[in-house]
């Protein structure tokens, strides 16, 4: 049996990451075999099944890299909730795409601890150097999206970046190129 | 040790005494180190008695408000036929702390271990840690020590053999600062948007899923086996200044300093030593000029204060703030502390959950005026309404989020005024934390 996952993070696949799905294909389940024991599991672990909501948005943004109107919808009947109802959660936090992003989906967080210590020139080195042009924006190569967070709770490890579900510490805008590398 | 760096002399490491060491993170190197024995030590004491214990250790919660955590575990009622829960506090997003992820990320099982202790002391079948989104690291380390307490028998249907069921979950967030707030977490992991809800019903009566429920923080929790192992007298032996405030504290330190980092100390230690010797001091060439001490959500400090300060909640108290939650943020010469305000309301202006007027309109205007006169685009008049609109923010919400981002306006506006009174007079302060163009 699928042991289930927190938060969908023991796998994190990224050749599933794809920038360029659109609404208008027809929707695959995300909840078919091995997703859908994960998420049989993970209702196993709560007394209502409304509670799983967090847990499945996770896992479907595992698999599909965001979380589209066709995914609320699949998710809300299978939790016995209304698609409005899933998507005035999924729009209440942050960390659900609501739209594809780059492969590499940049956050740099610029609160005031890190701002203090240059975070904000860190944001810029990685703009340059992604050509992503502006915050939020994809690079047209689709690798890349950047924005600005707010605290990361690393604070003593100014600037923090996270790409994708990796914690990078101290970055400083003259180790922006070389991390870039890494990643292709 | 402390981390990043080794233990200084001065520290006291309980909880971070085995920071930074691979092993500890493992069930067997955890029990090497004495690991799940204060478990087995209480599982055949009552539940009163347990609580009791942590009720004469003064122990206080560490996620803020400082609540006596035993007297909160008094409030449930076990055996009273209904479902009970533990909840614990990782969502961590409060600006400048930062020690709840390190507790996870090395000493994972010392909070599994906490939260069992806890579930069995208020009649709590389930426990659920809340664990913020973007803390991937923290919610591996601890789905692994679940599941290795499970595999081994402490935890599930027959914990430790004794026929009780402790089960632990951890449950990932989503990314959303307020979802820290008690109510808010509960909405959360029902599966709600994070609003926080109206008190009372306290959670000790109505809490997630509407069970009795309690919540502690994650260092909170940590510290409970230590307690239980050594005793209360020892606990609360720990504390250099007044019987109120015992044991240790986690800090987090950020921002303009020597050594940023996490450091335990007692309760009652000088925040002068602290700050300069402890944690290094100023950079190069630079002078300190201001600490938050408690999380973004306290007040400011002028070094005059923080240098008087004798670190624990009555401490902080009399040198005009909170110890909060522990994140110390340091501020230097080097700053504009109208620009360190303005990215701060700029924060709690992103995180209000928007149900109140007062916190929604309160932390948008506030962090409009106070980024004009950061641009030089102010007026005097600007100070006394950003001082009128704090009042309006204070004590009129559901949750203390609005205060929250009073806080930092009033008493910067009272403590550094000629800041932004340059500001307003056209004179530029120079400042490394201006917005991307
Ligand atoms: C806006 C807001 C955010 C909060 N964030 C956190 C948090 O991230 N972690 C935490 O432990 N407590 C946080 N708190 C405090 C909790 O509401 C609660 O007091 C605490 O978890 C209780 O645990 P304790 O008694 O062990 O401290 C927050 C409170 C507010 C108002
Ligand atoms: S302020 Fe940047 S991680 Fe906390």
């Amino acid at each position: 049996m699928t042991k289930p996952s927190v938060g969908g993070l023991e796998s994190p696949d990224l050749s599933s990451h794809d920038a360029t799905a659109h609404e208008s294909a027809p929707h695959v389940p995300v909840f078919a075999g091995a997703a859908r024991e994960e998420l049989d599991q993970l209702l196993t672990r709560y007394p209502t099944k409304m509670a799983a909501l967090l847990p499945a948005l996770w896992i479907v943004q595992r698999e599909r890299g965001w979380v589209s109107e066709d995914s609320m919808a699949e998710v809300s009947d299978l939790l016995d909730l209304t698609p409005a109802y899933v998507k005035g959660v999924v729009t209440f936090y942050t960390m659900y795409h609501q739209h594809p992003v780059g492969k590499y989906f940049i956050q740099v967080c610029t609160t005031s601890p890190c701002g203090i210590c240059g975070a904000e020139e860190v944001v810029k080195s990685l703009l340059r150097h992604t050509g992503t042009g502006d915050l939020g924006l994809t690079s047209r190569d689709g690798k890349f999206t950047v924005i600005e967070v707010e605290c990361l709770g690393a604070c003593g490890f100014a600037t923090p970046v996270m790409i994708n579900e990796e914690f990078i510490e101290s970055v400083t805008p003259e180790k922006v190129p070389g991390i870039l590398e890494d990643l292709a | 040790m402390g981390f990043p760096h080794p233990s200084h002399r001065q520290e006291t490491p309980l909880l971070t005494r085995h920071f930074g060491e691979a092993e500890a993170r493992t069930l067997d190197g955890w029990k090497k180190r004495g690991g799940y024995q204060a478990l087995e030590k209480v599982l055949a004491m009552t539940p009163g008695e347990i609580v009791d214990i942590v009720k004469e250790s003064g122990l206080r919660g560490r996620g803020g408000a400082g609540f006596p955590t035993g007297l909160k575990w008094s409030f449930m009622k076990p055996g009273d036929g209904k479902p009970h829960y533990l909840c614990c506090n990782a969502d961590e997003s409060e600006p400048g702390t930062f020690k709840d992820r390190e507790v996870m990320r090395w000493t994972p099982h010392a909070l599994v271990e906490g939260c069992a202790i806890a579930a069995y002391a208020i009649g709590a079948e389930t426990t659920y840690i809340y664990i913020r989104g973007e803390f991937t690291e923290p919610l591996l380390r601890m789905e692994r020590a679940v599941r290795e307490a499970y595999d081994a028998g402490i935890l599930g249907a027959n914990a430790m053999g004794t026929g009780k069921r402790i089960d632990i979950y951890v449950h990932r967030g989503a990314g959303a600062y307020i979802c820290g707030e008690e109510t808010a977490l509960m909405e959360s992991l029902e599966g709600r948007r994070g609003n926080p809800r109206i008190k009372p019903p306290f959670p000790a009566v109505s809490g997630v899923f509407g069970q009795p429920t309690t919540i502690n923080n994650v260092e909170t929790l940590a510290a409970v086996p230590e307690i239980l192992m050594k005793g209360a007298a020892w606990y609360k032996a720990m504390s250099l200044s007044n019987p109120k405030s015992t044991g240790t504290k986690l800090y987090s330190v950020c921002g303009n300093i020597r050594r940023p980092g996490t450091y335990e100390v007692v309760m009652g230690f000088p925040f002068k030593d602290f700050l300069h010797d402890v944690c290094g001091g100023a950079l190069d060439g630079r002078k300190l000029k201001a600490v938050i001490p408690g999380g973004a959500s306290v007040p400011i400090q002028t070094m005059e204060e923080a240098e008087a300060t004798l670190m624990d909640y009555e401490g902080f108290a009399a040198q005009g703030s909170m110890l909060g939650s522990g994140g110390v943020i340091v501020i230097d010469d080097a700053q504009s502390m109208v620009a360190v305000i303005a990215r701060l309301t700029r924060f709690f202006a992103h995180e209000s959950c928007g149900q109140c007027t007062q916190c929604r309109e309160g932390t948008a205007w506030t962090t409009k005026i106070v980024e004009r006169i950061r641009d030089g685009h102010g007026t005097m008049e600007d100070l006394d309404t950003l001082v009128e609109i704090g009042e309006n923010m204070t004590g009129t919400t559901i949750c203390v989020l609005s205060d929250s981002c009073a806080v930092p306006v009033i008493s910067g506006i009272t403590k550094f005024r000629s800041e932004f009174e340059s500001l307003i007079h056209g004179k530029r302060v120079h400042s490394v934390l201006t917005a991307v163009a």
